[in-house]
């Protein structure tokens, strides 16, 4: 079922396209994208509201399928699995970070972290889930925090809760949807050195963002405007250097993102 | 398969994690089931508890008795008799020789005086019988002997007394061979019946004294009519052959023609207690059905509340279904959650079952009788409620899709 790493992309995305209707009118999200990702990466998505950024997220996320187009995850092709393969795929192989984090309220953090694992296939005892939660707790820094509650924890520490959440079932993507949109700027950049650490370590990330900021700590940033991939950069970054993140044309951020209507016109 | 037992039980604990995260609301969408349930036994216990102690003083009437009584047949239950009675002495006597059906008769003779015996003074009923009595009423002198058949020829004054009348006019139990003075006639205690407790209208029956009929007509009552006559039939299938035969037997003797009523009415025993039997289980139906109204209202509020608790954790079951739950693991968290509340407020309901009809005994001092099938069965409901009402929200949820519910505010 999974192919070798490093053999084959992460992320293969071909011709992807989005139509939804509503009603009589046909509403075009994604007009024919084609994406991959290799494995290691740190990808920032961008794109203003409506330029079908969130389709994509959704697709990439197993949450959606694409009208067209093929979509292969860590080697597999998803794009006509149906609701229930869906599930296993993003229990699986998908690691969901979400802007309002979604902790489960007065349920402590430890909990919180083996969620994942209640649901999949793994068929770990509780002790075994157990320790996996805790470990994924002190990947993201929060070891002696297992037992607190999310109403006893900060903004950031709610979200770095959310990250071992999604770390715990070792997926092959980390995907985050604005994961710092809830936060200040301070506990911003703690939360997104958090996913700079785990893509050094080697985890795939993708990241969904609209602050150019954020965007600026990933290797390379993908922008999408009116259903289309519109740029697709690569950014020097000054930390280590990850193998994988050599390919590509390194150039300088930010490139003018603020206003990209006015560099296309 | 390992695997998927053990998932079961993961999405159980799943589904007591969330009961457990809101304590207050779990207990007070248990509450309707909790009464429901403890209503359904409760109610179940006193009806059977009544229905049984009503059993239990019938058959202390003594077996295959027939009581004749003055008067029209009733109407409604109720007694229509104010006429006197026509009723003598020689109409029993008439049945016991005539009606082969019949194995004891005795004329009942009841009049009410107050009794002195030595310093002790005690106002109760007087009855005058024959020596069938005892046989009839399946009644035993626990101590001395019940008069005999010479005493009632004799009309000798003698007396036979309830263990009420006995323990409160000798204190000291030496009751036997002692005199007493009805109505200031001196009878002789020649003995004391043993104890038998309240009747179906909750009297004494151990407050009367029993004497010879004879003597109880002719020195207490200065009257030819008697107030019933005790029957009994040779055997449980003779009841109703010895109720025809003392039918005709009277209506002949009271020269009664074809097209006119009965100036005396019958009722056997058997009547007796399929008349309260059916009274005690009316009853127990009804009160049984307000406390299976109550379950299902139970019921109600739980589909009430787990809906309120699909919508308000739409966002909830996004993230599930975003970290890998299929729709019928969200299902099954849902039904597990409803029937869990059912189940545990069941539990509780049954706790309370059990508890309260002691409490009702204790104070109330009804009898109560918790059966088993009643347990059983309002548990068992109260766990077919939570399957039945929690599927429609456990569904609607398992239906959300998951984009949808990421972003429901």
């Amino acid at each position: 079922m999974s192919a070798p790493q490093n053999a084959a992309p992460v992320i293969e995305i071909r011709d992807l396209t989005k139509v939804y209707r509503m009603g009589d009118v046909e509403v075009h999200a994604l007009k024919g994208v084609s994406l991959t990702v290799e494995q290691g990466d740190f990808v920032a998505i961008m794109g203003p509201s409506g330029s079908g950024k969130s389709t994509l997220m959704n697709i990439i996320g197993c949450l959606d399928r694409p009208t067209a187009g093929t979509y292969r995850l860590d080697g597999i092709d998803v794009s006509r699995l149906d609701r229930d393969d869906r599930a296993e795929i993003r229990n699986a192989k998908i690691g969901f970070v979400f802007q309002s984090f979604n902790l489960l309220a007065r349920t402590r953090a430890t909990e919180n972290v083996e969620l994942p694992l209640l649901y999949g296939n793994l068929g770990l005892t509780a002790p075994e889930r157990a320790k996996r939660s805790r470990d994924a707790l002190a990947r993201v820094g929060l070891a002696g925090r297992e037992d607190h509650y999310p109403s006893q924890l900060s903004g950031g520490q709610q979200q770095r809760v959310a990250i071992a959440r999604a770390l715990v079932t070792d997926p092959a993507i980390l995907l985050a949807d604005e994961p710092t949109g809830n936060l200040d700027s301070r506990t911003s950049e703690e939360v997104i050195g958090i996913f700079q650490e785990l893509n050094d370590a080697g985890k795939t990330v993708v990241l969904i963002t609209h602050e150019p900021d954020i965007a600026a700590h990933a290797r390379r940033v993908v922008y999408v405007r009116d259903g289309l991939i519109w740029r697709d950069e690569r950014i020097v970054q000054m930390r280590a250097k990850h193998p994988d993140a050599a390919a590509g044309e390194p150039v300088a951020f930010p490139f003018p993102i603020a206003a990209p209507e006015e560099v296309v016109r | 398969m390992k695997v998927t037992a053990m998932r079961l039980l993961n999405i159980t604990k799943v589904g007591l994690m969330a009961i457990a995260r809101n304590k207050m609301r779990s207990l007070l969408t248990m509450l309707g089931i909790i009464i429901g349930v403890a209503c359904v036994i409760t109610m179940v216990a006193v009806g059977t508890g009544a229905s049984s102690s009503i059993q239990a003083t019938i058959n202390s009437l003594g077996s295959n008795f027939i009581m004749v009584f003055p008067g029209a047949a009733m109407s409604g239950g109720m007694r229509s008799f104010t006429g006197e009675s026509k009723l003598t002495p020689e109409d029993a006597l008439a049945i016991k020789a005539e009606c082969p059906a019949v194995a004891y008769v005795s004329p009942g003779a009841r009049t009410n005086a107050q009794i002195v015996a030595g310093e002790q003074n005690w106002g109760t009923q007087v009855w005058g019988v024959d020596v069938d009595w005892p046989f009839i009423r399946a009644w035993n002198v626990a101590d001395g002997d019940f008069f005999t058949d010479v005493d009632v020829r004799s009309s000798a004054k003698v007396a036979v007394l309830g263990s009420t009348v006995a323990e409160n006019l000798f204190p000291n139990g030496d009751a036997g061979g002692s005199t007493i003075r009805i109505k200031h006639v001196p009878f002789k205690v020649v003995g004391v019946l043993e104890r038998k407790g309240g009747n179906m209208m909750g009297q004494d029956q151990d407050d009367q004294i029993i004497a010879p009929y004879t003597t109880v007509m002719k020195q207490l009552m200065g009257s030819p009519r008697i107030n019933m006559v005790y029957v009994s039939a040779r055997s449980a299938d003779q009841v109703g052959q010895a109720q025809i035969e003392i039918e005709a037997l009277l209506r002949q003797r009271h020269r009664l023609g074809p097209g006119q009523e009965s100036d005396f009415n019958m009722r056997s025993q058997e009547e007796i207690a399929s008349t309260s039997a059916q009274t005690s289980r009316t009853l127990s139906i009804l009160l049984g059905s307000a406390a299976a109204i109550s379950l299902l209202v139970g019921g109600i509020g739980i589909m009430n509340i787990m809906l309120v608790s699909v919508t308000e954790r739409t966002r909830e079951i996004g993230v599930r279904l975003a970290i890998g739950a299929k729709g019928r693991h969200v299902l099954l968290q849902f039904l597990l959650e409803a029937i869990a509340l059912s189940v545990v407020g069941g539990g509780i309901g049954v706790a309370l079952g059990l508890l309260i009809p002691h409490l009702v005994t204790r104070f109330a001092g009804m009898p109560t009788q918790v059966s088993t099938g009643s347990v059983l069965l309002a548990f068992g409901f109260a766990a077919a409620i939570g399957v039945f009402f929690g599927f429609y929200p456990a569904r609607k949820a398992s239906r959300l899709d998951p984009i949808d519910a990421l972003r429901y505010e």
